[in-house]
């Protein structure tokens, strides 16, 4: 018997190991609408099985715990019964000795106060409200409902074009969408069941790129009504496109000198260049529709007589207003807000950055747009003072990791404390604060000051960037409704009490995403168009091609390179390397049509028309 | 066109063919449960997998389509080995005490199961128990569904009523009322297409055999049996009868061999609704502007129920004629309680109908007018009426034809047709040009209306009066004409509604013959009696007339009020 050994590991433990890997990836690609109280059952089924068996209420009480559930699940129980599980749950919280035990029971305890009513449901009338209705996880998380694996199976086959019109049928702007969308399509794809999610943006890009010109659909027969559309961003814009097609005059009012909103106003060029940006515009605009630029409404128009001379009102100004944080001086010269920077980026106006040391606070993308400009603009140094952890931002992992490979400093878990400046009352140092990260009340921890002395930070130019606000001011003084400083309009887009008058995107909902704000667009189209008594019908006529029956081996996912950062930092070209010919073929055959695999085929699946 | 091969042998069909039909081009026949051509193709039960060579996972044939050089094997011993277990697995969730079911000898399951040699299941019991409305018309047995989802795919794609959906979710996923409602608080019209798409017996009507068979053990009772026209189309199909053999007549044989009293036949309520609905319509077109158009057939109680709850303010449209159905109830225990001199509360009366809806018709608390009951006591389905005769020991192989008894056994061509989309349509023009010109027209003038097609519409010169009529069968294609009339885009006159696809000859309560549409095949037989029949004309059926003459003294006549017309309006649903 030697005194010790080396562990080594056994064949049972390896693939129990990638048994783990495969049920996470799982659990990243379950399907919206799945019943919660079968799913705790089952969580709670697998704590089970972690247990030592050492405790009684562990190893006892969790397995009680999952016969009441199934109880409730087979419609067994009775309101009494809920209790019990209320009590188990609660007495194996607080008596077990380790976290195997009073976590599971937490889990139980959180889903009784979180859907209770779905628990009422299923022992009161013996059913579950949930019901799988999403069946294809991209298009469902689309907010604009796009037919992801139809595209990706037109590009499988060569067909760009017709994946554009058939993008087009819910999305107007896929060259921007190619370059800048969240991809949220991509979150719950099911392919990370078996390896990772398709790279669909990469591909909508590839296809956007090599589909050369495409002729948008013919527009239909004029219906003399006329659509003003408030604001020229990706919501304004997606409205205008379908409205056009659908027989209206439409009539865009944007407040700046060029149309795009955040697009142009908030997205750097290097990741959107503006080339593209104004062909995607102009393909729109080649509808005939009208644009009056650097209209601001309320002060150059009131919105009250463009309501008058329109048939109906589109409200769709974004967020372009920067919010303020509480820090001393900030009336400090040399302090500015990101928002300023990125209309001026926008409007190409110099940006004074060069040779100066800058500091961006905040951690979202805008953060990232602000900082990766600087070093683009000749910055002697850029650092990112971000008060939780760099895990914690809410900016992209690759935008973080951008702005690090261009140069930029990352100083997370500091918060800034004051202002050091001249004696021309301009900004020349920064006083930040530690933090030590603490409690997660919900979802994300909040830092603490840590118990050290603030230091010192050179900074001649500090940006702030801690999210927009919504200009609805002059909207709220002629009557519509705001809370907030958010209008209010309805999930179908209408503005409450007032017939005729739709708002939708950013203003609506905040800051948020572009494809958000193109899906608000796409919803007040149809609404508007019902409210002006018609029912047109917009469809792609693109012919989805079979899906292939072969085997679904995995295989990595394709991602797109970056170009060089010393050499990037030097342009405003893009960063992001196109995906080769070879490359997006086999991306594109990695989809597991999810339209005809699964729910898909039967309910849930495609949308032809709308 | 794409070549390929099928367990060796190589065929070209064109792009698109599913692998199942290119099979069958081969007349190889892959075992598939879930599929229905068109309707259901979403490869739920996977027994049609087969073996794609380069393919390690199999494939369903029924969704999947042909592909250049592909090489497809029916029945490897992967395919064998997955097919059987599927089936096994579908067979634990199944209810499987064939003995005591309705559709045994006629269940897609059990035929798959017996043809893949199960004898032993290996696999414990699993069933999906829930309640279902005791006393419905229609009954969902969940231990027997098979989750195949053609009754939810019949009733959104067809029907267009959407009454079913799954429901529940992960293993305890089942079929059952959308949106978490009870059948009686959906809008089910009750006609009855779940249940002839359902490969088991998951959906049924409800049996009321036994309430015939109290009724006949009752010295007192007298029992009159009428037969709907479209139940002659199809009666013979369950007890393995040819269509040319299983006659009317026979069926009459068969049913005195059961011990009914009196055995009539629903065409003389037919021709007497073509005189009341025929008059009625004439009488509204007098008062043109002061009415709603178009005026509405009313005898299909599954179109009843459909715009009672779909249209609700369409239902005064509706002929106020009762159904044949109903006149017959009503004038049997009235006019010919009077002539047998009997209380008609003694008559019990049942009909043999292609319907389901019919049974709620029945029931409906309004229509008892004779004062004796309901005027209809019991409805009988096409299919209960086979069980019992098969129940009797009743060889209708071995029957003389035997003739209806009189005076309400007697029917014309006219009525004959009723039992197919567009004959009460072409019935009421006949007996309607007749009225207006005082001479027939040609019977078959008006056969345009005639045909499958889910929406006709044709324009007819009554004597001068233009008028415009359509015809609609299935509730998806009704759905879409109302919305035509609703918005102006189409006008009418007239128009004939029935639930079901082709008619009642593919009526919810008809024989059923799984994966086939047999309406058009029954609508023929239908015509084939019409043109040879001596009557053609509802206004010359003899015993209608004389019935007039003794009793109605003419359509439209205070006691024609009272037996024969109803205010669908305030019919409970």
């Amino acid at each position: 018997m030697s005194r010790l050994s080396i562990i080594t590991s056994n064949k049972a433990q390896e693939t129990i190991e990638f048994l783990y890997k495969d049920l996470e990836r799982r659990i990243v690609s379950s399907p919206p609408g799945l019943c919660p109280i079968d799913l705790t059952a089952s969580f709670v089924k697998m704590s089970h099985a972690q247990t030592c068996g050492k405790c009684a209420p562990c190893r006892i009480g969790l397995g009680q715990l999952v016969d009441l559930l199934e109880d409730v699940l087979n419609g067994d129980a009775t309101m009494k019964t809920l209790d019990l599980i209320e009590k188990t749950a609660n007495a194996i919280y607080y008596s077990s000795d380790c976290a195997i035990g009073y976590e599971a029971a937490h889990m139980v305890l959180r889903g009784i106060e979180g859907f209770r009513d779905d628990f009422e449901e299923h022992i009161l009338r013996g059913r579950c409200t949930s019901s799988l209705n999403q069946a294809i996880p991209c298009i469902s998380l689309c907010p604009a409902g796009v037919d992801v694996p139809g595209y990706i199976a037109l590009i499988s086959q060569g067909k760009y074009d017709d994946a554009l019109r058939l993008i087009r049928k819910d999305n107007p702007l896929p060259a921007v969408c190619g370059l800048i969308c969240e991809h949220p399509c991509e979150t719950r794809c099911r392919r990370n069941m078996i390896d990772n999610s398709i790279n669909i943006r990469g591909l909508k890009r590839f296809a956007v790129e090599n589909a050369g010109e495409v002729a948008l659909p013919e527009k239909m027969p004029g219906t003399g009504k006329k659509v003003a559309i408030i604001g020229g961003g990706p919501s304004g814009l997606s409205a205008a496109y379908y409205l056009s097609i659908m027989g209206h005059d439409v009539e865009i009012f944007d407040k700046r000198k060029h149309l795009g909103g955040m697009l142009r106003y908030g997205i750097p060029r290097y990741r959107l260049p503006r080339e593209i940006l104004d062909e995607e515009i102009n393909i729109i605009l080649s509808l005939g529709i009208m644009v009056h630029n650097e209209v601001e409404i309320g002060h150059d128009i009131t919105f009250n007589e463009v309501k008058d001379q329109f048939d109906a009102v589109y409200i769709a100004i974004g967020a372009h207003i920067d919010k303020k944080i509480d820090i001393d001086g900030q009336e400090t010269k040399g302090i500015v807000s990101a928002v300023d920077i990125l209309r001026k980026s926008g409007d190409d106006e110099a940006l004074e950055f060069d040779g100066k040391n800058v500091v961006v606070i905040g951690g979202g993308n805008v953060a990232m747009d602000v900082a990766r400009t600087a070093r683009r603009e000749g910055a002697k140094k850029v650092s990112i003072v971000y008060r939780r952890r760099k895990v914690d931002m809410t900016a992209l992992e690759e935008e973080v990791e951008g702005a690090i490979a261009e140069g930029c400093e990352v100083l997370d878990l500091y918060t800034p404390r004051k202002v050091e400046k001249d004696e021309n009352n301009k900004i020349k140092g920064l006083w930040i604060q530690s933090q030590i990260i603490g409690r997660i009340p919900y979802d994300r921890p909040v830092p603490v000051d840590a118990s050290t002395e603030s230091i010192l930070i050179d900074c001649d130019k500090m940006v702030l960037a801690v999210g927009q606000g919504i200009e609805s001011k002059s909207f709220e003084k002629e009557g519509v409704p705001v809370t907030r400083g958010v209008i209010e309009a309805m999930e179908w887009s209408g503005v409450k009490d007032i017939p005729g008058v739709y708002a939708g995107g950013d203003c609506v909902s905040g800051p948020a995403t572009a494809i958000r704000a193109i899906a608000a667009g796409k919803v007040a189209a149809a609404n508007i168009d019902e409210y002006l008594g018609y029912h047109h019908i917009i469809e792609s006529n693109v012919d989805i091609p079979e899906p292939r029956l072969a085997d679904r081996i995995p295989c990595g996912r394709v991602n797109m390179r970056d170009r060089d950062a010393s050499e990037r930092i030097k342009d405003y070209n893009l960063v992001e390397c196109a995906m080769t010919l070879e490359e997006a073929q086999q991306e594109s055959s990695r989809c597991l049509r999810c339209d005809h695999f699964g729910l898909g085929v039967f309910k849930g699946g495609r949308v032809e028309r709308w | 066109m794409v070549k390929l091969t099928i367990n060796n042998h190589r065929l070209e069909v064109p792009e698109h063919t599913t692998i199942l039909d290119a099979a069958a081009i081969l007349n190889i026949s892959i075992p598939n449960l879930c599929y229905l051509k068109d309707l259901n193709e979403i490869g739920a039960c996977r027994v049609c997998v087969v073996e794609v060579e380069g393919v390690s996972r199999l494939v369903t044939s029924c969704n999947n389509a042909v592909a250049e050089g592909m090489v497809v094997h029916t029945n490897t011993p992967k395919v064998r080995w997955a097919r059987k277990t599927n089936v096994e697995l579908i067979l634990s969730q199944h209810d499987a005490r064939c003995a005591t079911c309705v559709r045994s000898g006629n269940c897609s399951l059990q035929e798959v199961a017996n043809d893949l040699n199960i004898i032993d299941n290996p696999y414990k019991e699993m069933l999906t128990h829930a309640k279902w409305t005791e006393g419905f018309p229609l009954v969902r047995n969940y231990e027997k569904c098979i989750k195949c989802m053609r009754c939810i795919e019949i009733c959104d794609k067809v029907q267009g009523l959407n009454i079913w959906d799954m429901s529940k979710t992960g293993s305890r996923t089942t079929v059952d009322v959308s949106h978490n409602r009870k059948i009686e608080e959906s809008d089910c019209a009750l006609c009855g297409q779940c249940i002839t798409h359902c490969p088991t017996a998951a959906l049924r009507e409800r049996d009321d055999t036994d309430r015939v068979y109290e009724a006949l053990s009752q010295k007192d009772k007298i029992t009159i049996v009428q037969i709907a026209p479209a139940v002659r189309a199809a009666w013979g199909e369950d007890l393995g009868l040819s269509r040319e053999f299983a006659t009317v007549k026979r069926l009459v044989a068969s049913l005195r061999r059961i011990g009914f009293d009196y055995i009539f036949d629903t065409n003389f309520a037919a021709d007497l609704t073509i005189m009341e609905e025929g008059s009625e319509f004439l009488q509204r077109l007098q008062d043109k502007e002061n009415q709603s158009w178009p005026m509405f057939t009313s005898c299909c109680p599954g179109w009843v129920r459909f715009i009672k709850t779909q249209y609700p303010d369409m239902v005064d449209q509706l002929s106020t004629a009762k159904s044949p159905q109903q006149m017959f109830g009503a004038v049997t225990k009235s006019y010919y309680a009077r002539l047998l001199g009997v209380d008609p509360h003694r008559i019990f009366s049942i009909s043999i109908m292609p319907c389901t809806a019919k049974k709620y018709e029945a029931g409906v608390s309004l229509l008892n007018d004779a004062g004796a009951g309901q005027d209809v006591d019991v409805v009988l389905t096409t299919r209960e009426i086979a069980r019992m005769i098969r129940s009797e020991k009743i060889k209708p192989e071995f029957l003389a034809e035997e003739e209806f008894d009189t005076p309400l056994g007697e029917g014309t061509g006219a009525a004959v047709i009723f039992g197919a989309t567009g004959g009460v349509m072409e019935a009421a023009l006949r007996s309607a040009y007749y009225l207006v010109s005082g001479e027939n027209p040609d019977a078959d003038a008006f056969k345009e209306v005639r045909g499958r097609e889910g929406w006709k519409e044709a324009s007819f010169d009554l004597a001068g009066a233009k008028l415009k009529v359509a015809v609609a069968s299935g509730l998806g294609n009704t759905r879409k004409l109302i919305e035509a009339i609703r918005s102006g885009k189409s006008h009418y006159d007239f128009v004939e509604i029935m639930a079901c696809p082709g008619g009642c000859a593919g009526g919810g309560g008809q024989p059923i013959d799984d994966g086939r549409e047999l309406a058009a095949e029954r609508a023929e037989v239908l015509y084939g009696l019409d043109s040879v029949s001596n009557l053609r004309f509802s206004h010359e059926n003899p015993s209608v007339l004389r019935c007039y003459e003794e009793f109605f003294e003419a359509p439209l006549s205070h006691r024609s009020h009272k037996l024969l017309h109803t205010r669908q309006k305030d019919w409970e649903l």
